[in-house]
């Protein structure tokens, strides 16, 4: 990807002394009810100025590793074996004033979500002056010093005015840069990241990688990296330790375990991502079966025994697998008994090749759809009443059986769009066609039952949107009864159960509540009420974002077969362009309310490209070793829909503004262009530099 | 800001009027009125003597003109009676009666005669009043401190030892009423029954207050208010503990003090605020009780001696006071609680 180069300090052969050594670490949290085993045996070293990655599933024990380094378990979990070195010294028996000295000073942690970790009531500078001068005793006006400086190393423009400022006047961002330059005050040995970037947009997850990579080159800082997210953790770390069910199940160099994997499990993980080449019909992705074991139900032997292809019964249920070294290479280790004797490069099976849907007549036209809403200024009513342009000038078309992507980052009018579609809120003028029909300002509760039925949403949180105290199978039929489907009670059970097929799940959970559900198991629940109604749009709005990726697979898969059946039009709203590249014929970009770019799926993954795809398109992290990614990073932040730019929306940040002449772009909206049959782009840049344009993303060959 | 607090402002100016309204309404039912003429006049009036009393004496216009006349936006009512004499709301207001003001009502300062104190209220409310007011001040120096310490140190260690022992005492502080604690304390702390280290009346402290004369009033009022702050701080305190950010201060290596002083505190202390400043109209119930318990004449003791009397005027006069007190903490609180949170400190 950009360069994986080991820091200087990692080549393998030098003999320096790891920073962190795990041993064999298991960690159990105690509840009225049971132990939970969330971490068993682990070990994991980092050497100094070494990234080491952590990846796995949410619950398999990722956090409760970084927080055991950091001896916070909190009041019911304790480490019950092993041991953690840090520079030499055991932590798990220091002692309380030892530990608070190596906290802070030492070692340094950062976790998921920036606004909640600081605290709101206390000024960004004392907030970040606080750690040298505890640690080091240094007075206030040195530590702003340091505060000052450190602010500006993590890219932050103004670092006087953002140490005065309140946590909450600065953009998820800029709260988690700051997160970070809290975390480097001290300049710490070792930096723990908990999923740093995950409640973050994509170009500024990019940017904030970017800095934390750089950031360990300069303080030569280490680094364990912990993410679900296997394209992250290429571009970041040197040393990659995957985990499953509370164990390591393989480790080693991120070279190594990309492409030479030794664990059955890494296996399947990869295979269930949408990597570049992946494609719906001809290579699709490959779930993997079943579900994840709850740490009280762990089976007997091999963890992952009952998902895994390769299980030898009597083998691999015998007993408890240990890590095996991978001769040749340079600290592979895999918990495999059978690794030796597996064909690695055997291609995946089953992969059942679906035939493409032909795309049929227009159903959906969208004729300048504009949503504007006003809102009032502060808390105490003053400050005049403002205008936030949700959508602006939206227009497109959507055949039956198409799936049509829609992409950008929050705030860009997705959801809003999805929104005025729906009903839920009617168009402040331009037109929506539904099969010829105007549905524009026709507010859900005054359609028919056949168009509330005909354009059905299936939405990102699958726990938000099931009635907890309601029975799946009750849920659906709700559903099948809003919609006017069928005509007797005995007609609406027998559809729920075909719907519960549809979506595979067991008949027999329709009488489980949503709480006994996993999340895919919800988002699949939520699927089937979409479909309750024959719906003909279906608007999925990031409907797999929340799942874990083994789950997203198949989640996606579900979605793709049901639209070929039922030859719906799908709408999928999402801000990941893997997915989309994955499972869409057409894709539309947004930014700040405008389409800036709309085309075939091919048009808008190659050159030339409208600039903000460019940069989303560099900022999404791929998780394969082969890809080259031209790097551009966005500076500066989405400006507010409350206050857009003049002229081209994506000029603040635009790095091709400078090829359009006399400052156009700052003065006037881009007219859509069209650049081939079907593609259209808002730009003002001429023929000539579009042509140009070189690709993103290269694959090297093999 | 100013404009919020026009509004508010406003908003509490209407709220007043209807309240007050509904007081007058209520003190001016017939069977008061009646009453209230048999106390003036003579016990053994006849129906028809009552009601021409009622209308001598002005209690006969309309509700609503009275309800003017009172605020002092309708003029006072005039009655010339059978021996010549000019006799009305505000005739008495100066020397002569033909210079005497035709509007006398709360907007001109004038609150009425009080029957029981015969005397203008206005004059006798505010000495009552300040004799609250020093209770309520030792009541409050008392109260917040106590409970805020009682709260943050229950909260900061949820579950442990301290906690257990304190939400035990808010507990049961909150849970006893004022008339059960305040005769206890009596009993046990000021009575030859048990150690007598306290007066048992506090009617020596309207001119001087000691500690000796005044602890056990203000113990009594306090303790109520302390369970029920303490265990809002508590809850506040527990919450803010969880907090992630909370982790953060932990996990740059800050002590356990430090964290709750500096990180917590301050985070801890929003919601109770509004809570303290919520208690002011609930620590009215209290002084009602006390005051006539430790026979203090403030202003609860005036409101018994107004209800008990049928005096209509000094009524009123002590619930707007009471209206206003409410409807002045919880502006205060608002306004509170929109400076200790930055997040929600608008321009
Ligand atoms: N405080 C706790 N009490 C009980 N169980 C916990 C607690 N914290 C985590 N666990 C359990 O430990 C396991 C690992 O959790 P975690 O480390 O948070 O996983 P990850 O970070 O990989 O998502 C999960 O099964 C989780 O339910
Ligand atoms: S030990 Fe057996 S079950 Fe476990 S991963 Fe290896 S082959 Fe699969
Ligand atoms: S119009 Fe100008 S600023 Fe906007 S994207 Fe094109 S080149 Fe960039
Ligand atoms: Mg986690």
């Amino acid at each position: 990807m950009t360069d994986p180069a080991p820091h200087p300090a990692a080549e393998p052969g030098t003999a320096a002394a790891p920073i962190l050594e795990i041993e064999n670490l298991s960690i159990s949290f105690f509840t009225r009810l049971r132990e939970i085993p969330a971490v068993m045996d682990f070990s994991c070293t980092v050497m100094p100025g070494e990234a080491m990655g952590l990846v796995g599933e949410s619950g398999c024990g990722k956090s409760t590793v970084a927080l055991a380094v950091m001896r916070d378990l909190g009041k019911n979990g304790r480490i019950v074996g092993g041991r953690i070195r840090f520079k030499g010294r055991d932590l798990t028996t220091l002692g309380d004033t030892e530990l608070r000295d190596i906290r802070g000073k030492e070692i340094a942690m950062i976790y998921q979500e920036p606004m909640a970790s600081l605290n709101p009531a206390m000024k960004v500078g004392r907030q970040l002056m606080e750690v040298p001068m505890i640690h080091e005793g240094i007075g206030a006006a040195e530590a702003r010093a340091r505060a000052l400086e450190v602010v500006s190393d993590v890219r932050l423009p103004d670092p006087a005015r953002i140490l005065n400022a309140y946590p909450h006047q600065l953009s998820g961002g800029q709260q988690q840069r700051i997160v970070i330059a809290m975390a480097l005050m001290s300049k710490p040995a070792l930096l723990i990241l908990d999923e740093p970037t995950t409640a973050l947009d994509v170009t500024v997850e990019a940017a904030v990688v970017d800095l934390v990579k750089d950031l360990g080159r300069k303080y030569g800082t280490s680094m364990l990296f912990i993410s679900h997210n296997l394209g992250l953790v290429l571009e970041v770390c040197d040393r990659i330790c995957v985990m499953y069910s509370g164990e390591a199940v393989e480790t080693g160099a991120v070279s190594d375990v990309f492409d030479r994997m030794r664990h059955p499990y890494t296996q399947a993980l990869f295979r269930s991502i949408p990597l570049p080449g992946a494609d719906k019909t001809t290579r699709p992705l490959v779930a993997i079966p079943g579900n994840f074991p709850l740490p009280h139900e762990r089976p007997q032997g091999c963890n992952f025994g009952p998902r895994c292809d390769h299980f030898v019964a009597g083998r691999c249920d015998a007993a408890d697998v240990p890590m095996f070294e991978v001769p040749g290479q340079d600290r592979h280790a895999t918990r495999c008994l059978r690794f030796a004797e597996i064909d690695w490069s055997a291609p995946a099976k089953a992969a059942r090749a679906g035939e493409k849907v032909p795309v049929g007549d227009v159903v959906l036209r969208m004729d300048d759809l504009r949503k504007y809403y006003e809102v009032s200024g502060g808390l105490f009513g003053g400050g005049a009443r403002k205008v936030v342009k949700a959508n602006e000038t939206l227009s497109f078309e959507a055949r039956e059986g198409e799936t049509l992507a829609i992409v950008g980052e929050s705030g860009c009018g997705k959801s809003t769009f999805a929104k005025v579609l729906m009903g839920l809120e009617t168009a402040t003028s331009g037109r929506i066609l539904l099969y010829n029909q105007e549905i524009q300002d026709t507010p859900i509760e005054k359609r028919s039952p056949e168009t509330v039925g005909s354009v059905q949403m299936v939405f990102q949180n699958p726990f938000d949107t099931l009635n907890p105290s309601m029975t799946v199978g009750r849920q659906i039929i709700r559903a099948l009864e809003v919609f006017g489907e069928g005509r007797t009670d005995a007609e609406r059970e027998a559809r729920m159960l075909e719907l519960l097929d549809l979506v595979k799940l067991p008949r027999e959970f329709a009488t489980r509540m949503p709480r006994q559900l996993s999340g895919g198991q919800k988002q699949r629940v939520g699927i089937a009420r979409a479909f309750a109604g024959g719906a003909k749009i279906v608007v999925a709005d990031e409907p797999v974002s929340a799942l874990d990726v083994s789950v997203q697979a198949a989640v996606t898969d579900l979605l793709m077969e049901i639209q070929r059946k039922n030859r719906t039009t799908l709408l999928f709203i999402s801000h990941d362009l893997s997915i989309v590249r994955y499972l869409s014929d057409r894709v539309m970009v947004m930014y700040l309310g405008h389409v800036v770019e709309i085309g075939s799926t091919d048009q808008v993954f190659s050159p030339p490209y409208h600039p903000y795809t460019e940069a989303l398109l560099s900022a999404v992290p791929i998780a394969d070793t082969h890809v080259r990614k031209k790097r551009i990073v966005l500076e500066g932040e989405i400006p507010s829909a409350m206050n857009p730019p003049p002229g081209c929306p994506f000029q603040t940040r635009c790095r091709w503004k400078h090829e359009v002449a006399g400052g156009l772009c700052e003065r006037e909206v881009p007219p859509m262009r069209t650049l081939a049959p079907g593609h259209q782009i808002k730009c003002h840049l001429p023929a000539a530099v579009l042509a140009g344009m070189e690709p993103v993303i290269t694959i090297a060959a093999e | 800001m100013l404009k919020f607090l026009l509004r508010r402002g406003g908003t509490m100016l209407l709220t007043a009027l209807c309240l007050t309204f509904v007081v007058f309404f209520l003190t001016n039912l017939p069977p008061n009125l009646e009453k209230l003429a048999k106390s003036e006049a003579s016990v053994r009036m006849s129906d028809a003597d009552v009601a021409s009393w009622i209308e001598r004496n002005g209690y006969g216009r309309p509700i609503l003109v009275r309800y003017g006349e009172w605020l002092g936006v309708v003029p006072g009512w005039t009655n010339t009676e059978a021996d010549g004499r000019l006799r009305g709301r505000c005739v008495d207001r100066a020397p002569v009666p033909a210079e005497a003001p035709a509007y006398c009502g709360l907007l001109q300062g004038y609150w009425g005669f009080s029957t029981f104190f015969k005397a203008p209220v206005g004059d006798k409310l505010g000495y009552h009043l300040g004799l609250t007011g020093i209770l309520m001040f030792w009541v409050m120096m008392l109260m917040v401190p106590a409970s805020l310490l009682i709260g943050v140190l229950a909260g900061m260690r949820e579950g442990s030892r301290t906690d257990r022992v304190l939400s035990t005492f808010s507990i049961t502080t909150t849970a006893t009423p004022e008339y059960v604690s305040g005769v206890v304390f009596i009993v046990f702390l000021a009575s030859p029954a048990g150690f007598q280290l306290f007066k048992g009346s506090a009617a020596s402290a309207m001119d001087g207050p000691t500690f000796e004369n005044f602890f056990l009033p203000v113990l009594t009022i306090a303790l109520y208010g302390i369970g029920y702050i303490a265990r809002m701080t508590r809850a506040s305190m527990t919450e803010v503990m969880t907090a992630q950010y909370i982790r953060t201060a932990r996990l740059k290596g800050l002590s356990f003090g430090a964290i709750v002083l500096r990180h917590a505190l301050r985070n801890a202390l929003i919601a109770p605020f509004t809570v303290i400043m919520l208690q002011f109209p609930w620590l009215l119930n209290g002084v009602v009780i006390v005051e006539t318990l430790f026979n203090y004449k403030g202003f609860g003791w005036t409101l018994v001696q107004a209800a008990g009397n049928n005096d209509i005027e000094l009524l009123l006069a002590c619930s707007v006071v009471a209206v206003f007190v409410v409807l002045v903490t919880q502006l205060i609180s608002d306004v509170g609680y929109v400076f200790l949170n930055p997040r929600i400190r608008i321009a």
